[in-house]
């Protein structure tokens, strides 16, 4: 079983947010607005957070950290919420009553609430995505549908499903190839390799969430060092 | 009323007999509040939670503190009355029903918060075909739904006798208190039967208020969120609810003193017995609060101390400090000495208590989530009129239940009262003597005198 995972090399990040608008595009994620963004209700699976201390200023990009232990699941009454067999945290709008407890739980803010009804069926959405109705959680899913739509592929051409045929919108986007994904578990992946590497590192690795998106930075392994 | 000994508990009576203007000034107050949040709630309902204050990273507010608070007060009741009645308190006679009564009506009005707060209220039942036994908030559920269906029976029990009196002898509503009197008549088979009764249930309920508000912690405490993962809260949480419970019922108790004029059962003493236990309760809330701050600030991890000076002295000063002067300096000034001025003084401190606690509960939720991990930039909660107006009408609700119960049912009971006069006096007497050196002790009490707990 594959277990997916993100390497995000913050020493390439420019923070050119193209990878957030990729995010956008891809799954459908409605654009609230002027007056709802200036309330704080800007949804935004991928997010470029600026870090900012006396020594230096950085750019972050957050998605879904899909926490192998992830803190959102343990609280969600309903199973709306949960982990799948190959690590990716996944949200189900149909069954989501809508507590934001999961909100509350997560450590990192990757889970966003539809405040009011953002948007509807539309031309020009992506039809892999459902649309989110009102007054449930949505959340980063490592373009779960991406994945689905591979298999399926690699399954009608009856062949084993090759690495690199499964990436995210934001890891295809990123101009400056910050972002690379793929499969945790398999020892010779570029991610794994990534993940191995002196410069790399998790967010909050301290909570025991066991982040599934691992981060690169020269400073922060010699901060840590 | 022809029944002299009932003749002497005339005034007990007299809100459910008779009904003043009053009644219906307070009904009409209460139904613009109830309105409010009416309409509050179903442009909620039309537009969704949007139309609150909520928002990114404060996705609880309002409700949520509402939800703790209402459920804190809830353990006025029920508690309160078990301890005393277990304690054999004799003072407790005409306070027991007043405590239950609160403890049932802002049970449906706690509970409902949640309702209120859920963004799909149409798929509630999910909870139930769905429920997930590992969230914290199924415990909340069933501690919650146990507790209000042992509260209601509690209530029920001792107000049996009365429906009775109020069956025989008012002339009104007959139908509605012959059912509910249950074919009451006092034999003594009877009045056995109910005593035990009461008794059990005095002592089953004691853990499970002990739950409840255990658990309402844990869906805090159960995340790792700063601020909020801290094994303290259960105790924390539970003594909190006490405390507000208490200053709750004192305040109770002092309206309806000051409208049924029940002056000659609810007398200064009963006030001061009370200051005196919202005294220590204040202490406990203060030691506790002390506990827990000073431990994370000497833990001293950074996003601790984020939400640590939020509230010392960042945004949330006001809530903060407005909160330790009602919950701690002010009533500590008014309860200390208590010989004279008794029901002012409990009452006022007990006003600011329940203030206080309300301004505890925000402080708890809202500036932990507004102090995420990651560095996001700061946002300000604000509430909505739509929040304000849900909290004016659950206000506004809870205060309606509990006059239509004053209306309906006698909020002291007549026959307890009685009992105490008939029967307490006597068995007070009988009960001290066991407690002295064998010799002060006639023989004939002993055979009569039940042990005392």
């Amino acid at each position: 079983m594959a277990l997916w995972g993100m390497v995000i090399d913050l020493d390439r990040c420019t923070g050119c947010q193209a990878c957030v608008m990729a995010c956008k595009a891809e799954n459908n994620v409605p654009a609230v607005g002027a007056k709802e963004a200036t309330r704080g209700r800007i949804i935004s699976w991928m997010q470029v957070l600026t870090e900012e201390s006396e020594e230096r200023t950085r750019f972050l990009p957050r998605p879904c950290l899909q926490c192998d232990d992830p803190p959102c699941i343990k609280v969600c009454p309903v199973y709306a919420t949960y982990r799948n067999p190959e690590g990716i945290v996944a949200q189900i709008y149909a069954r989501c009553i809508g507590c934001r407890f999961c909100m509350a739980a997560c450590p990192y803010t990757a889970k966003y609430f539809n405040w009011l009804r953002y948007q509807r069926e539309a031309p020009g959405q992506n039809p892999d995505v459902s649309v989110r109705p009102k007054g449930v959680v949505e959340k980063c899913t490592f373009c779960h549908h991406r994945l689905q739509k591979a298999r399926e592929r690699a399954r009608a051409e009856r062949r084993d499903l090759a690495p690199g045929e499964y990436v995210p919108a934001c890891a295809e986007t990123c101009p400056s190839r910050a972002i690379a994904f793929g499969d945790l578990s398999d020892h010779g992946s570029e991610v794994a390799r990534l993940a191995r590497s002196p410069r790399a590192f998790r967010l909050g690795e301290e909570l025991g969430t066991k982040p599934k998106v691992i981060y690169l930075s020269e400073t922060e392994a010699h901060r840590r060092a | 009323m022809p029944d002299p000994s009932l003749q002497r508990d005339a005034a007990l009576f007299a809100p459910i007999a008779q009904t003043g203007r009053g009644f219906y000034f307070t009904l009409v107050v209460l139904g613009i509040a109830i309105l409010w949040g009416a309409v509050a709630y179903w442009t909620q309902f039309e537009y969704g939670l949007g139309v609150t204050g909520l928002q990114q990273p404060v996705s609880w507010g309002f409700y949520v503190t509402n939800f703790v608070f209402f459920i804190g007060i809830s353990h006025a009741g029920t508690l309160i009355s078990a301890i005393l009645r277990l304690s054999k308190a004799e003072w407790r006679r005409p306070i027991t029903r007043m405590a239950e009564v609160i403890t049932v009506m802002v049970l449906f009005i706690g509970a409902g918060q949640i309702l209120v707060d859920l963004g799909r209220p149409d798929r509630m039942m999910n909870i139930i075909l769905y429920g997930r036994y590992q969230s914290p908030l199924l415990w909340d559920a069933t501690s919650i739904s146990a507790y209000l269906f042992a509260s209601t029976i509690y209530l029920y029990l001792p107000l049996i006798p009365d429906i009775a009196i109020l069956r025989d002898h008012l002339g009104k509503h007959r139908f509605l208190y012959a059912v509910l009197a249950m074919g009451w008549t006092g034999t003594p088979r009877q009045q056995k039967i109910l005593n035990r009764a009461i008794a059990i249930l005095a002592i089953m309920v004691i853990p499970i208020a002990v739950s409840v508000h255990t658990v309402v912690s844990f869906v805090f405490s159960m995340t790792i969120q700063p601020a909020w993962h801290s094994s303290i809260f259960g105790p924390y949480f539970v003594a909190g609810a006490i405390f507000s419970g208490i200053a709750a019922l004192i305040v109770a108790m002092a309206v309806i003193r000051r409208i049924h004029r029940l002056q000659a059962y609810l007398k200064p003493i009963h006030f001061r017995y009370l200051g005196y236990l919202l005294l220590v309760m204040t202490l406990l809330w203060f030691y506790l609060t002390f506990a827990e701050y000073l431990t994370g600030y000497y833990g001293n991890g950074p996003e601790e101390m984020k939400v640590f000076w939020s509230k010392f002295t960042g945004p949330f000063w006001p809530t903060f400090w407005g909160m330790v002067a009602l919950n701690f300096v002010i009533p500590m000034a008014l309860l200390v000495r208590l010989q004279h001025h008794a029901v002012g003084k409990t009452v006022a401190a007990s006003a600011c208590i329940v203030a206080g606690m309300w301004l505890e509960r925000f402080n708890i939720i809202v500036p932990t989530l507004s102090n995420p991990r990651l560095p996001f930039p700061e946002t300000m909660y604000w509430p909505t009129w739509v929040e304000w107006g849900e909290t004016a009408g659950s206000f506004g609700l809870f205060i309606l239940f509990y006059v239509l119960f004053v209306k309906f049912f006698p909020i002291i009971s007549i026959w307890e009262i009685r009992e105490g006069r008939e029967v307490g006096l006597k068995e007070v007497e009988e009960r001290l003597l066991t407690y002295l050196p064998d010799g002060t002790e006639p023989e004939p009490a002993r055979r009569h005198t039940k042990v005392p707990t």
